[in-house]
């Protein structure tokens, strides 16, 4: 199946291992996947902050460089959520990383391979926006070796909120304390998602406070051979 | 204050931030129990929110049933169009009575008017009869922090002391609940004998008979509608129901989403005055108070949909933490955040559209399926669209990101600024955020690049 790479303009710059994890991820299972050169942004941050005019030209310009392609691929459920409310024309054939290996590859054993202790925090638009549900859970069930555990407070907000985080600073690291201290709780190596934006979050703090724990894609997750 | 000054001062306040992560938490687990019992919890769900739009798109035609069915049983009807003119009709009519005392089944609205600042102006005491509202109005430097438990932000042992200092003059109430609450019950009872004339607040007005509900908890709510004998309501013109055959819908959704009940202990409907029987005077004022101007806006207008029951606030992140105080409205949490600044107006409150990371537990809980995170986005393009001709250094800079996105060649530049730690955004968001959490260190390329340097042009 020939699919096109949705990278989001946040995991581009900043997260660019998302983004290599799947194109492993994906040819591994068989996908040709093409990444087109001309995408930048998708708008969500502009609509979320009230600049939703300013991200009109944004969508359009999504249905355009992604028009050509039957599947679209990301890595972001939180990106994934916007095109598909907001960009008509295109955005039904949109598919956040989990839902497209489940759903349309029919796969959970994406033969992966990690022996460590993870846990995962399902974000909030993974959840209430797209409705993933436990798709994320069942492929990490089916990664050798992986010790999974589980999270408490798993569906509450990390606090990251796109600009939350700045302009309420301290109420997000009220928030962000909380989620923080369960990931410790669980004792586990990697706290793992399905959006690097929360992840960039919760591991702002877990570096700040020399725990040691690292914050993982999930893509890397079920990419990794080790 | 916006929002972000005055929850900082409530997240200091360690101890509220338990009271009400306690209570919060409690009655989350609850409701979630109480809504899984009903197998067609969803298909109310969508009810409730069709019958709140089609009251709200016919809302004239309601208003005047009501009226005409409200008169027909003997009642008074009045309009108001804002909070000054309820209040004037309230005090009018407690002067005609000659009370300087008034008793009140705890209402919203009336906070939101400022009711008892009123009438205590005009020489009116109005005692909140409500155990919650009773807890805060007797400690003046208290403030409510729940629309269904105003008190949530305090616990059992700091109410004792305030009773022990108040009600109960100096007498020790020890640790039970129960005997707490008695303290109350008795200062409450001799006026509920007493005073000859009640306020209340109305959950439901409905169009077809003329009938007034109020559901509460304790009783003290239907012992001000039976006992005095003049009953004043006031009620938000969006609390109109069409029909009797509603309630079948609202009186599942109310008590599961407040209380985390089957359903509340006291509901009390009325319809005009009886013979021999309850007040022998009522009156119904209807206030819009900023209602129909809030119907104006096809998109906010949803938030008048709100039955007040407060589950959106038991699940919000944001409230548990900060607390109700930090919202300066008596619409506290996402509902407060949506309702408050369309009420009010937006320039008076234009920071809370942006108390909420959008993470959606609201939407999730909402009885009659309000849209709370859509209609934030919209209220903060709102705010944004008023802020604009100011040009603020965040709307240059969003612009300047649009401008950046807008075409490959720019936005592969301005990621090249970024991983430097330049551009608007990053001068902008980067304080903020380092203060408390580490940035990741910029990766050595981009993905793009690395795509290019693998696969080429492509």
């Amino acid at each position: 199946m020939r699919v096109a790479l949705f990278i989001t303009c946040f995991n581009d710059t900043l997260f660019p291992g998302a983004g290599k994890a799947v194109v492993t991820l994906l040819e591994r299972l068989g996908c040709e996947v093409d990444f087109p050169l001309e995408q930048t942004c998708c708008g969500q941050m502009h609509v979320n902050s009230g600049y939703g005019h300013e991200a009109e030209g944004l969508h359009e310009r999504f249905a355009r460089v992604f028009g050509g392609y039957d599947a679209i691929v990301s890595p972001s459920a939180s990106c994934t959520a916007h095109v598909r409310e907001r960009v008509e024309s295109i955005g039904g054939k949109v598919f956040e990383l989990t839902e497209f290996l489940v759903d349309r590859l029919g796969v959970t054993d994406v033969g992966a391979s990690f022996p460590h202790r993870v846990t995962f925090h399902p974000t909030c638009h993974s959840l209430r926006l797209l409705d993933v549900g436990d798709r994320p859970l069942r492929l990490l069930r089916e990664v050798r070796g992986i010790d999974l555990v589980e999270l408490e407070g798993a569906r509450e907000c990390c606090g990251f909120g796109g600009t939350f985080a700045v302009k309420n600073a301290d109420t997000s690291m009220a928030m962000l304390s909380d989620k923080v201290r369960h990931v410790l709780d669980t004792r586990a190596e990697v706290c793992a998602s399905a959006d690097t934006s929360c992840l960039m979050h919760i591991g702002g703090a877990l570096s700040r406070g020399r725990t040691g724990v690292r914050t993982m894609h999930i893509a890397e997750i079920l990419a990794a051979q080790e | 204050m916006s929002f972000k000054t005055a929850a900082r001062e409530t997240l200091q306040d360690a101890q509220l931030r338990r009271n009400i992560g306690k209570a919060t938490t409690l009655i989350r687990e609850k409701r979630l129990r109480a809504v899984a019992e009903l197998p067609d919890w969803e298909r109310l769900r969508d009810a409730g929110e069709a019958i709140k739009a089609s009251a709200m798109a016919t809302l004239p035609e309601q208003l005047e049933r009501l009226e005409a069915a409200v008169t027909a049983a003997g009642g008074t009807v009045h309009w108001a169009r804002d909070g000054a003119e309820a209040n004037a009709i309230v005090a009018s009519i407690a002067k005609r009575v000659g009370t300087d005392e008034v008793i009140k089944v705890k209402s919203l609205a009336t906070d939101e008017i400022e009711l008892n600042e009123a009438l205590e102006a005009e020489g009116i005491h109005a005692l909140e009869t409500d155990l919650a509202e009773l807890i805060v109005q007797l400690n003046p430097d208290d403030k409510q922090s729940h629309i269904l438990v105003p008190a949530i932000h305090r616990n059992r042992a700091e109410i004792r002391a305030l009773f022990e200092q108040t009600i109960a003059r100096g007498q020790s109430l020890g640790n039970e609940a129960s005997a707490i609450a008695e303290a109350a019950r008795l200062h409450l009872r001799n006026k509920f004998l007493t005073v000859p004339m009640a306020v209340s607040g109305a959950n439901f007005g409905i169009a077809e008979t003329g009938t007034i509900g109020v559901v509460e908890s304790e009783g003290n709510g239907r012992m001000c509608l039976t006992l005095p004998r003049v009953l004043v309501t006031l009620m938000g013109i969006e609390k109109v129901l069409p029909s009797w055959q509603d309630l079948e819908v609202f009186l599942q959704l109310l008590p599961r989403s407040s209380t985390a009940e089957r359903m509340n202990p006291y509901t009390s409907l009325w319809t005009g005055v009886t013979p021999d029987d309850g007040p022998r005077e009522f009156h119904l004022i209807l206030l819009d108070g900023g209602r129909t101007q809030v119907l104006e806006d096809e998109v906010g207008r949803a938030a008048l949909h709100c039955i007040r029951c407060s589950a959106c606030l038991n699940v919000c992140p944001v409230y548990e933490r900060v607390g109700g105080q930090a919202y300066e409205s008596v619409y506290p949490g996402p509902i407060g955040a949506i309702l408050t600044p369309q009420l009010r107006g937006l320039d008076a409150a234009p920071s809370l559209p942006w108390a909420s990371t959008l993470c959606g537990a609201c939407y999730e809980v909402c009885p009659v399926k309000i849209d709370i995170p859509s209609i934030l986005i919209h209220l903060r393009g709102r705010v944004v669209r008023e802020e604009q001709s100011k040009l603020t250094p965040e709307a240059l800079a969003m612009k300047g990101m649009a401008a950046a996105f807008a075409t490959r060649r720019r936005y592969e530049a301005a990621q090249r600024l970024a991983r430097l730690g330049r551009g608007p955004l990053a001068k902008a968001a980067i304080p903020g955020w380092t203060a408390m959490r580490d940035l990741p260190e910029p990766p050595k390329e981009t993905f793009r690049d690395w795509w290019k340097r693998e696969r080429g042009e492509g």
